[in-house]
């Protein structure tokens, strides 16, 4: 079976629900709504036999309509096949529906979303952050957040500072110039 | 360091007393029998179980009794990463270890970040503890771990140990002797 005779059912099941169909070294991507996920992915893994979920990510737009955007990376092991599915999320979006009762394994991918991204997700069995500690007040992978950091204070927990950038090793000039002028070693710090 | 003369010459005691320094003999014994906390938090972590082992050896310098309780520990060796979520709680391991106490900063990530500059990382660890002895390197070689522990070592033989821990016994015996 090829992957498109595979994809069929999804198109002729899902209409116009899936859209902006996209193949990239034979693997094929998908847009769709956050009202469809649950259905889409539910069908994608009992009829299509998408049984593993690779990853789940997520994209922060900064100022474009929709901001965020989730990926859902699908395996297919007996068809050894792979497909994307994305979820574009605008920002004021009170959460997205989880899919971990689908896949297990959504559990702390889904955490990590909320804890480096701040969107929530329905139904989750246990949304905790899952790298910053309880109480972080800041979702680090937001484009507004600045790449220092922000000071925070949690008493008997941890804080965190801002980290200082000037003349740091790796940190590259965010500009349109050519990579020789943004390297930073190109401009050692004067001393 | 120590100094030896002959005294009681040629009578039966000679070459078994050795004068000294009260505080020549305490360093003495406290530097060659150093227990690290091997607080090993990255990379740096492997070159410390290297540094332990057989082609190293840090047995030679006395601190092969890696304990892994604080409460019988001397050096604390900083060897790796220390985010802000770890930071704390290193710190309350070091406050655990009983007096006198060390630190080293081992690599570049506990001694100042490294090439973490972000906002999850503690930017060295001199910010929470006093750090005694910085090694560089990322993670530094063993012979960089044995070297920073001789430095230690030779800054423990410095150290006013007798004064530092019982300044109102060292200040009766000043006006005794005055």
């Amino acid at each position: 079976m090829t992957l498109s005779e595979l994809l069929n059912p999804l198109e002729g099941v899902f209409g116009s629900k899936i859209y902006n169909k996209a193949e990239f070294h034979g693997e094929t991507s998908y847009s769709i709504a956050a009202n469809d996920l649950r259905d889409i992915a539910r069908f994608c893994r009992d009829e299509l036999l998408f049984d593993y979920l690779v990853d789940v990510t997520s994209i922060d737009n900064f100022g474009e309509e929709h901001r965020f955007e989730i990926v859902y990376h699908l395996y297919s092991m007996p068809h050894a096949v792979h497909l994307r599915l994305k979820l574009k999320v605008p920002e004021d979006i009170e959460a997205v529906d989880t899919v971990s009762d689908i896949w297990p394994t959504a559990n702390w991918h889904e955490r990590e979303i909320y804890d480096m991204m701040g969107i929530k997700f329905n139904g989750h069995p246990d949304l905790r952050r899952i790298l910053m500690w309880d109480g972080y007040p800041f979702f680090p992978l937001r484009k507004d957040f600045p790449l220092e950091g922000l000071p925070s204070e949690m008493p008997d927990v941890a804080f965190t500072k801002v980290t200082p950038l000037e003349g740091g090793p790796f940190v590259t000039v965010p500009s349109t110039a050519t990579s020789k002028d943004r390297e930073p070693r190109a401009r050692p710090p004067a001393l | 360091m120590p100094e030896t003369r002959a005294t009681a010459y040629d009578s039966k005691i000679e070459g078994n007393v050795i004068f000294t320094r009260f505080d020549a003999a305490l360093n003495w014994v406290r530097k060659n029998s150093l227990w690290p906390m091997p607080m090993g938090l990255a990379c740096c972590a492997i070159e410390l179980m290297a540094a332990a082992a057989s082609r190293f050896d840090i047995a030679r310098f006395g601190a092969e009794v890696m304990r892994f309780s604080p409460r019988q520990c001397d050096v604390m060796i900083v060897a790796g990463t220390v985010t802000y979520k770890m930071a704390l709680a290193v710190k309350r391991i070091y406050e655990q270890m009983p007096e006198p106490k060390w630190v080293i900063a081992m690599g570049a990530c506990a001694s100042t970040g490294g090439m973490y500059r972000s906002y999850a990382v503690l930017q060295g660890i001199d910010q929470l503890l006093p750090v005694d002895v910085y090694i560089s390197g990322c993670p530094p070689r063993p012979e960089a771990l044995l070297a920073g522990l001789m430095k230690l070592q030779e800054k423990i033989s410095r150290e006013r140990s007798f004064r530092n821990q019982k300044p109102e016994l060292a200040e009766k015996l000043d006006e005794a002797f005055a």
